[in-house]
């Protein structure tokens, strides 16, 4: 199964369910090969753009082009774009064999190259004893290989998937992702996943895409949009953020930032202007001096997760969550006790608002 | 945890210390399951057994054999019967498929405003027992019907809509089709979008994707409709009795056994013939559903998608919905009509208008309607009683054969009311009344018994669908706050499954009040008559049918306003439920 690598370009794409505007002014370019990820909370259109690249729903306005072939108005069954449903949608009244064949016939090909065509793609996720099963005799995670094997049987350009780990348990989660992530590398299929699971689009994409309220935040590799995002909704989807607002001001040469509370910390670089410092729990540090980069606090609560401890730390502006790495031999600090938190600024992104 | 049944008491008891092996606990639940079974074995299991048995008896010896089978069949009028209600049945489904099939594919794939319309005509036949449009349709169909005295006058033919068996399969499948319409319709929306979607993405569309995805998934439900539809009217006495038409199965086994007497064999092979039938069905369609329970609605899913339809597909989609309409709608136009007609005889509408008719049916019927609501009273009391003992044990305990209790009171949809009746005859006939030397056989408390058997498996549907929506955590948090199992079903169980109560006791009333096949062969005078009974006494004369219309609408208006109040009933029971439980 070899396929010609194709790239996916989307051009301004609005799309409404009559009067609600759901996507507006999606803009993506996706490489050949690329493993692809569309992030977001439920509501936000990943899913809808998603399916709208299958062909499904309401037909859009602007332009999705598949290695350079604009199928905005092509109707789904002339796409050629393999779609892993979420509910797996395989059809109760086929066996397995019928299921992953079904494309094939669809395409009125012989039946004597269906069965090795399906015996390979039955193989390839490692299920071939089970052909002649009926899918209600399958566990969860059989019916979505399953599911997968009846996509890529025809040989699509595009892997289209849609949440395909959130009917499985959470063990089985994590193997399947692997597998999934294994078996693009192996076909080398411009694939898109669609997951509100952070640590799913993180562990598995080369890119994402995060999406919220029918715009795209923000395109990038998982360690950009973490470290550097660009707006707080990105921020804050991605991970733990402790969120500051105030302005950045210039002290001669050289910048500080002042929380809206009166604190200042100083910074190596910033546009001057209102904006939000965001601090990840992982870029401060529990110290009992202050000093020029440190907030006073007091520790509210105490939280031991095993490799490290969070602590919840009330300061003069806002609430922060601060992690600290548990050694063996370490104390921990008590609740009600005051503390300073030493902020790594260079560690600190500064959003505009 | 959950399983360890609490006790309010400080230590164990005496008993509780005791073996349960070898002293078993007798709870009041195990007392009532006990007496349910009982009671279900006493009347309907050891009744229709009965009938079995006799089936197989030499009249004169009473030794067993299978020559009342060879007179049987050797019979004529009896090969011809036989033929005949399979005919018709067949007949039958074919007709009601005709109207339903397009009326559930315009409102699961269209877009269409006509659909409301739909859903509710869907419900209109079933609120009248078939039997009561079956004179009325006579009037608007018959050889000096409405519709073929304007046919003749225009084109001097005339059409036989409404002779003989045509009749019967007209009147059945006007009224049955709704249990096609309804469980296909139902099947179809639980299709989840993305079986189609699914096969879309991988190049199927139009007629081959309905073939081969949508068709075979709604399958199942158009095999339990059409299979209803059948056992329906194969089993059904009251039509073709009205009608007129005896060379049928049931007809024939109820003639036998008014004319001829209860010791005749022929109505006993009939019933046997009858309920093997009966049986045969539901194990076929059971067959034919088994392991597809194709249900594929996902969380977030809406069923097929619909597209809207072109001005001239929806043009087309109104002319055949308003044709079924004014079809389905036939037999209530022509019963309301007759009612208050003068004189409705070789014309296209009745000579004058009149309520003399219900004059006179209240004049005459006022017996019949207290004796309705006496019998479907006791019955429909009896079957949510019965009902909810049945769900509770069946889900809630572990009672040994807790599951034959639910199995024995759904048999009873596979006894035809006629086979009932005859089993009714046989056994009571030798059982006297108590305190008295009449025989109960035409005792009228029987008849409330026969129809409570017969409904109960309604009231048990209702019921158990009622217990299913209570969680059992809240039994649980009852119990662990120390109240006992009793107290526990009183205070919470029954209370939050009241609506379903309820509402399967309006269903079993509302059905009850217009049982025929069953009620016609234990009715042994006119003052035990129900209102079915009255409506059949009614027609047989012609100065009576209009008045018997009366008495029809009157039935009619019973099971809509029935139907009416339990599906309020159970929505309100939705309501209430989804707002209290967060789940």
């Amino acid at each position: 199964m070899t396929n010609q690598m194709v790239g996916i370009e989307i051009n301004d794409l609005h799309l409404s369910f009559g009067e609600t505007e759901v996507l507006t002014g999606v803009n993506l370019d996706i490489q050949p090969g690329e493993f692809f990820a569309f992030l977001g909370p439920s509501g936000s259109g990943k899913s809808t753009l998603l399916r709208s690249i299958a062909g499904f729903g309401p037909t859009p306005r602007g332009s999705i082009r598949i290695g350079g072939r604009d199928v905005v108005n092509l109707p789904p069954w002339k796409r050629n774009v393999g779609m892993v449903f979420q509910s797996y949608a395989l059809w109760p009244h086929m066996s397995v064999r019928d299921n992953v064949g079904f494309g094939l016939r669809e395409r009125k090909m012989p039946a004597s190259e269906i069965a090795p065509r399906v015996d390979a793609a039955l193989e390839l996720v490692g299920l071939t004893h089970l052909a002649d099963r009926m899918p209600n005799q399958l566990s969860g995670g059989q019916q979505q290989r399953i599911a997968l094997a009846r996509t890529v049987v025809v040989e699509p350009e595009v892997l289209l998937l849609d949440e395909p780990l959130s009917n499985l348990d959470a063990s089985l989660r994590v193997q399947m992702r692997r597998e999934l992530l294994a078996l693009q590398r192996k076909l080398g299929l411009t694939t898109i996943f669609v997951t509100h699971d952070q640590e799913e689009a993180n562990t598995t994409a080369d890119r994402m895409a995060v999406l919220d309220k029918g715009v795209i935040q923000q395109i990038g590799t998982p360690q950009v949009l973490y470290d550097t995002p660009e707006n707080l909704f990105v921020a804050e989807f991605l991970g733990t953020a402790n969120i500051l607002g105030g302005q950045v001001e210039s002290d001669g040469g050289a910048k500080r930032f002042r929380t809206s509370a009166g604190d200042v910390l100083p910074l190596s670089d910033g546009h001057e202007g209102a904006g939000s410092i965001v601090l990840r729990p992982q870029n401060m540090q529990i110290v009992d001096q202050a000093g020029a980069d440190t907030l006073p606090g007091t520790i509210l609560h105490r939280e031991f997760m095993g490799s490290q401890v969070r602590y919840i730390v009330r300061t003069s502006g806002t609430e922060m969550i601060v992690d600290q790495f548990h050694h063996i031999g370490h104390d921990w600090r008590d609740t009600g006790s005051d503390v300073h938190l030493k902020v790594n600024t260079n560690e600190a992104v500064i959003v505009a608002s | 945890m959950s399983n360890a049944s609490p006790h309010n008491t400080g230590g164990p008891s005496l008993l509780d210390r005791l073996p349960a092996s070898i002293f078993p606990r007798v709870t009041g639940l195990h007392a009532s399951a006990l007496i349910i079974a009982i009671l279900l074995i006493g009347l309907l299991i050891i009744p229709v057994f009965q009938v079995i048995y006799v089936a197989f008896l030499d009249p004169n010896t009473g030794a067993l054999t299978l020559q009342n089978f060879v007179d049987f069949f050797r019979t004529s009028l009896f090969r011809e019967s036989f033929w005949n209600s399979f005919y018709v049945s067949a007949m039958s489904v074919v007709f009601a498929t005709v109207i339903a099939l397009p009326l559930a594919y315009i409102t699961t794939r269209f877009n269409f405003a006509g659909s409301v319309v739909i859903q509710s005509l869907g419900f209109i036949p079933l609120i009248m027992p078939p039997f009561v449009g079956a004179v009325a349709m006579q009037l608007i169909f018959g050889r000096n019907g409405t519709l073929n005295l304007l046919i003749e006058e225009k084109f001097g033919v005339n059409i036989p809509f409404m002779e003989g068996l045509n009749g019967v399969i007209l009147v059945q499948s006007i009224h049955y089709f709704p249990f096609i319409l309804i469980n296909l319709s139902t099947s179809l929306r639980n299709i989840d979008r993305s079986m189609e979607e699914a096969a879309q993405n991988l190049g199927s569309q139009g007629m081959r994707l309905f073939r081969r995805i949508v068709f075979p998934l709604a399958m199942p439900g158009y095999v339990a409709g059409a299979a209803l539809v059948f056992i329906k009217v194969f089993d059904d006495l009251g039509t073709p009795l009205l009608l007129n038409v005896n060379n049928m199965l049931a007809p024939q086994a109820f003639l036998r056994i008014s004319s001829i007497g209860i010791s005749d064999p022929m109505g006993y092979v009939i019933s046997f013939i009858l309920v093997a039938f009966s049986i045969f069905s539901l194990w076929a369609s059971f067959l034919v559903m088994r392991g597809k329970d194709y249900s594929t609605v996902q969380k977030g899913g809406g069923g097929l998608s619909r597209r809207d339809l072109r001005t001239g597909e929806k043009i087309a989609a109104y002319v055949v919905v308003a044709f079924i309409l004014i079809l389905v709608l036939s037999p209530h136009i022509g019963l309301t009509l007759l009612s208050f007609a003068t004189i409705w005889s070789f014309a296209p509408l009745p000579d004058g208008f009149t309520l003399q008719n219900y004059v006179v049916m209240w004049e005459n019927s006022k017996q019949f309607i207290t004796n309705t609501v006496i019998y479907a009273g006791i019955a429909a009391v009896l079957d949510v009683i019965i009902g909810t003992a049945i769900a509770y044990i069946v889900i809630r305990t572990g009672i040994w054969g807790r599951k034959s209790l639910d199995y024995l009171a759904t048999a009873a949809l596979a006894v035809p009311g006629v086979v009932l009746g005859i089993g009714y005859l046989r056994v009571f006939h030798s059982i006297d009344i108590p305190f008295t030397d009449k025989p109960m056989a035409s005792w009228w408390v029987i008849i409330a018994l026969a129809l409570m058997i017969r409904r109960l498996p309604y009231a048990l549907r209702a019921c158990t669908a009622a217990l299913q929506q209570v969680s059992l955590a809240l039994e649980e948090a009852a119990e662990s706050l120390g109240a006992t199992k009793g107290s526990t079903i009183r205070r919470i169980v029954i209370p939050l499954m009241s609506g379903g109560i309820l509402a399967g006791f309006v269903t079993s009333f509302a059905t009850a009040a217009v049982e025929l096949s069953a009620t016609i062969m234990l009715v042994s005078s006119e003052s035990d008559a129900p209102l079915a009974y009255g409506i059949y006494l009614f027609m047989q004369t012609p100065s009576g049918r209009g008045a018997g219309a009366a008495l029809g609408v009157v039935a009619v208006i019973i099971v809509g306003l029935g139907t009416f109040l339990s599906q309020l009933m159970i929505e309100r029971d939705k309501k209430f439920k989804s707002t209290d439980q967060s789940h």
